[in-house]
């Protein structure tokens, strides 16, 4: 068999220098400047959002925005204070009822779960639940708590918000849990049980620990993406233009940053979008300094 | 050196029983948590399906395809909001697919420096966390205004196509879709990103030394190596955008009245659950309980199909 190479071929095995001219050397720059676009296509959103929040936010900023009650439409001034408190009760409470469930559920995950069809099911749960509408969350403890009236003859209340946004914490709270208990070398688990440490001790005192980083890290970023969340909460925490105080407020009407842009937003009143512009800006403020909390933990911990 | 007795050395110590009922009970504990998460599952479905009992069976298999709201006659069919849910849903998937994949595959190639793509990479994940009410607030001021001229452009040069059809009047379904671009980008991005990571980096190496070029190894070895969690995380950018209320309610102009275009003001079934669910009387929240049920059926569909394929194609490499 004869294999002599072309001429051509020659030419190029001659010569092994880049060249730019060739048809595919410049489909290959003009793909990357393709990607190029897009990512700052990817990234424009971003930066439009938060100039134009930061902007029209910003204006709005005095003390009075953290001190007063939010106006009703014709009103002029007021603030956001009873929406920022009520923001940080319910995420509270959404954080109380997830923390111990989603822990919990992540430990059976990681240290007890067998394969089996309990397990799958768990798993299979969790990642469906993960991918559940949030209004249907909304719907759901509507109607098993607002409309039957559950707590005491209380509708709407900032427990009902709490319990909602909850559901939507779990799934995150659950796999941050599962995966940084996986990450637990299995030499710790062993040494705990070889010198005769129970199950129990096992998991609180070393594998736990070990893993708190993770599930600290998941748990910021589960109580940052709930503090964000709308839809919820508008027929469980509903509105409210008063404080809440004492620990009654619980089972009452609360405000929620959230909800007011909402309703702010989509109303007539100049004043009350200028205050919707001005909540958008301090939970915008609010959520990426949770996002970077999150990321400054993850970092500390691989130090 | 004596160790004396044996015996004293080697206690065998039993267990108490409160230690006992500790593990125990921990144990029983972290599987009635675990259990929550399914249970809460199982509760939804059924809430809302018992909810929407009455209007399935008044209206049955219509309500899906007639496009009648009425309130006062007592009349709903779904379709208009169905029909909205879809064509947003599709068409800003359509949008961010190659978007997503695009970013991801520069932020995983070596095109510009590494501190660069991270930033990018960093950006993207934080374009994730801005809610969704205030990414509405925005659509509604900003975004909307400045998409009307070339909606109008469209609708004069275009008109003819009936996705087209009718005059731009602010809210409707293009910034909707617009909108939900943004939402379900980060989620392609990051998802096509990982994926690409997980490439083993002999196949790049292999393929650049048989000579082929950098685009040439992208798109014939590594995103066909790639495509199982690309296709995974596509299909949850598609059930993220199924299920997304807020941005999509304050800009999608909550129209009852059922038009095949673009620029006229639609409805989504999560839309119109957020707008119309807080006072409604008991026959139309039995209407709603049964769009919520059928966005539910429609989500769970589109996550079991996402788990299905990452399970089944993950790579093979």
């Amino acid at each position: 068999m004869n294999i002599s190479p072309s001429d051509q071929a020659r030419a190029f095995a001659d010569d092994l220098s880049y060249r730019p001219a060739l048809a595919r050397n410049i489909l290959n720059k003009i793909l990357s400047f393709v990607a190029a676009i897009f990512a700052i296509f990817a990234i424009l959103p971003l930066v439009l959002v938060l100039v134009y929040v930061s902007i029209k936010g910003a204006s709005k900023i005095s003390l009075s925005l953290f001190t007063e009650l939010s106006p009703p439409p014709g009103l002029e001034g007021g603030g956001i204070a009873n929406a920022i408190v009520g923001t940080f009760i319910v995420t509270v409470i959404a954080t109380l009822i997830a923390i111990p469930i989603g822990v919990g559920g992540g430990i059976f995950l990681a240290e007890y779960s067998k394969e089996g069809a309990f397990t799958n099911f768990i798993r299979f749960g969790t990642n469906v639940l993960s991918g559940v509408p949030s209004i249907i969350a909304g719907i759901f403890v509507y109607s098993i708590i607002v409309s039957t009236k559950i707590f005491f003859g209380h509708s709407f209340s900032a427990l009902a918000g709490g319990i909602a946004l909850s559901i939507l914490m779990l799934p995150t709270v659950i796999k941050t849990t599962d995966e940084g208990l996986k990450l637990v070398s299995d030499d710790l688990r062993r040494g705990a049980l070889g010198v005769g440490a129970s199950k129990f001790i096992t998991i609180t005192r070393i594998t736990l620990p070990s893993a708190f980083t993770p599930i600290a890290t998941g748990v910021v970023l589960a109580i940052a993406r709930a503090a964000g969340e709308t839809a919820p909460l508008i027929f469980t925490a509903f509105f409210s233009y008063f404080m809440s105080d004492g620990p009654n407020s619980i089972f009452n009407p609360i405000a929620t940053l959230s909800v007011l842009i909402y309703e702010f937003a989509t109303s007539p009143d100049q004043n009350q979008i200028e205050l919707a512009w001005a909540a958008s800006l301090i939970i915008v403020i609010m959520i990426l300094a949770l996002n970077l909390f999150a990321r400054w933990i993850g970092r500390f911990a691989s130090k | 050196m004596t160790f004396g007795d044996p015996e004293d050395l080697y206690v065998l110590r039993r267990r108490t029983i409160a230690e006992k009922f500790v593990d125990i009970s921990f144990r029983n504990i972290a599987i009635a948590m675990a259990s929550m998460v399914s249970l809460i599952l199982v509760a939804i479905l059924i809430v809302v399906f018992w909810g929407s009992l009455q209007s399935i069976a008044e209206f049955g298999w219509k309500f899906l395809i007639t496009s009648s709201w009425n309130p006062v006659d007592n009349e709903y069919g779904a379709f208009t909001a169905i029909y909205g849910t879809i064509i947003t849903s599709l068409l800003s998937l359509l949008i961010a697919i190659p978007l997503g994949v695009g970013t991801a595959i520069f932020i995983t190639e070596n095109i510009i420096p590494k501190w660069m793509r991270d930033t990018i990479g960093i950006m993207v994940e934080l374009l994730a966390a801005i809610p969704s009410v205030v990414l509405g607030l925005w659509a509604i001021f900003v975004l909307e205004p400045f998409l009307r001229p070339i909606l109008e452009f469209l609708h004069t040069h275009l008109g003819w196509i009936p996705l087209f059809s009718t005059e731009p009047m602010g809210p409707g379904i293009a910034p909707a879709i617009l909108i939900l671009v943004v939402m379900i980008l980060p989620i392609i991005t990051a998802i096509s990103r990982d994926s690409l990571n997980q490439v083993p980096v002999n196949l790049r190496q292999a393929a650049y030394g048989v000579g082929a070029t950098r685009w040439g190894t992208i798109l014939n070895v590594i995103l066909p190596a790639a495509i199982s969690g690309i296709a995974g995380g596509v299909l949850l950018a598609l059930g993220r955008a199924m299920g997304e209320t807020m941005a999509v309610t304050m800009i999608i102009g909550n129209s009852n009245n059922f038009s095949w275009s673009l620029l006229a003001p639609g409805n989504t079934i999560s839309a119109m659950l957020a707008n119309q669910f807080g006072e409604a009387d008991s026959g139309q929240m039995s209407s709603l309980m049964y769009a919520a049920f059928v966005l539910m059926i429609l989500s769970l569909l589109v996550n079991i199909c996402a788990q299905w394929i990452v399970k089944r194609l993950s790579l093979k490499y």
